[in-house]
C-alpha cells in the first residue's frame, strides 16, 4: 500500500523560506501569487493491506518523527 | 564532575566542549548515539553542537529519538544535569526534554558572529559563576536558532523563570538588532522545569581561553564543575 504524507507549518508560524519563495516568484513577474507556505511531502510504502491499519501506522510515523506538532500539521492520503 | 558527551553522526563540536569541560576540572567520557546507557556515575550529559544526521528532516529530529536519548531522558528524570549546545539545544527540543522548537533564522541566513548574552539568573547549577544580569560575550553559529513556542508555552516559561540567557546589547538591553535570529522574547537558552536541563544556541565552549578571543564562556563550565 502506498501513502502520501503532507507536512505543513501551522497557521501563524513564521515561514521565512515560504516568504523568500513568494518574493522570488513575484520578482520573476508571476504577480498573481498571493502568499507561499513551504511544506514537505513523504511518499511512503507500507506493508499493511487494510486501510485502518495503514492509517494507524502512518499516524504513528507522523507523531513520532515526521512532523513536529509544536509547529507543524500533517495530512495522510492513502493513494 | 563526570561528564558524558553524546556523539551523534554529524556532531562536530564534541572536542571543543570536552576541552572546555576539562579546563573546568571535569572528567570527560564519550558516549555513542546507539549506546543505551550513560557510564556509571555520570553527573552531566552533554549534547554538543554540529549537524547530527545532516540536519535531515528537521534539525535534531532524528538525534532526538536516538537510543542514547532514552538514557539522557532517564538521567534528567533522576535530576542529573543535561546541557545541549546549538544542535544539542535543537535535539533537546525535538526529544521533548525542553519545550518549543528552533526555527529557521528570520533572515534566512546562517549567522556566525560574536554575540552578547544576558544571564537571566545565577541561582542555577549552570550559572552560579556569573552575576545575575551579567552581559557575557560568546559566539553564535547557526541557521536554525529562531526560538518559537505557542503563546501559552512562552507565558509558562517566562512565568516560571526558565529563560537562561537572552540576546542583548552591551548594556544588557534586549534590542531587535541583538536578536538576529528572530527568537521570541530574545530567548537564547532555556531551562527545564527543575532547572537541571539547559539548552542554548550560543557556544560558550568557544570562549574559554584568551588565546582565541575571550573567556566569558568559562563561567558555565565552572558553575557545573563547582
Amino acid at each position: 500500500m502506498k501513502a502520501r504524507i503532507i507536512v505543513t507549518l501551522k497557521t501563524g508560524v513564521l515561514d521565512p523560506q515560504g516568504k523568500a519563495i513568494e518574493s522570488a516568484l513575484k520578482s520573476f513577474g508571476i504577480d498573481d501569487v498571493g502568499s507561499v507556505r513551504q511544506g514537505k511531502v513523504f511518499d511512503v510504502e507500507i506493508a499493511a493491506t487494510d486501510g485502518t491499519d495503514a492509517e494507524a501506522t502512518l499516524k504513528a510515523a507522523c507523531e513520532k518523527l515526521l512532523a513536529n506538532t509544536v509547529v507543524e500539521n500533517y495530512a495522510i492520503e492513502i493513494v | 564532575m563526570r561528564a558524558a558527551i553524546v556523539v551523534f553522526p554529524g556532531s562536530n563540536r564534541n572536542a571543543d566542549v570536552a576541552r572546555a569541560l576539562k579546563l573546568a576540572g571535569a572528567e570527560v567520557v564519550t558516549v555513542w548515539h546507539a549506546d543505551t546507557a550513560l557510564p556509571e556515575g555520570t553527573d552531566l550529559a552533554v549534547l554538543p553542537g554540529g549537524f547530527s544526521y545532516g540536519d535531515y528532516l528537521r534539525c535534531g529530529a532524528i538525534a532526538g529519538r536516538a537510543a542514547a536519548m532514552d538514557a539522557v531522558r532517564a538521567h534528567a528524570a533522576r535530576g542529573g544535569l543535561v546541557l545541549g549546545i546549538c544542535n544539542g539545544f535543537q535535539i533537546l527540543c525535538e526529544s521533548g526534554l525542553l519545550p518549543g522548537v528552533l526555527m529557521r533564522n528570520v533572515n534566512r541566513r546562517f549567522i556566525c558572529h560574536r554575540q552578547l548574552l544576558r544571564v537571566e539568573r545565577n541561582d542555577t547549577r549552570f550559572t552560579s559563576a556569573y552575576a545575575q544580569g551579567q552581559v557575557i560575550d560568546v559566539c553564535v553559529a547557526h541557521g536554525e536558532g529562531n526560538y518559537f513556542a505557542d503563546p501559552e508555552t512562552i507565558a509558562r516559561i517566562e512565568g516560571e523563570g526558565r529563560v537562561a540567557f537572552r540576546y542583548c546589547d552591551a548594556q544588557g538591553t534586549l534590542t531587535v538588532d541583538a536578536n538576529r535570529n528572530g527568537s521570541l522574547n530574545s530567548i537564547a537558552g532555556i531551562y527545564s522545569e527543575q532547572r537541571n536541563v539547559l539548552g542554548l544556541m550560543p557556544h560558550p565552549e568557544n570562549f574559554v581561553e584568551g588565546l582565541v578571543g575571550g573567556t566569558d564562556g568559562r563561567g558555565l563550565f565552572e558553575s557545573m564543575a563547582a
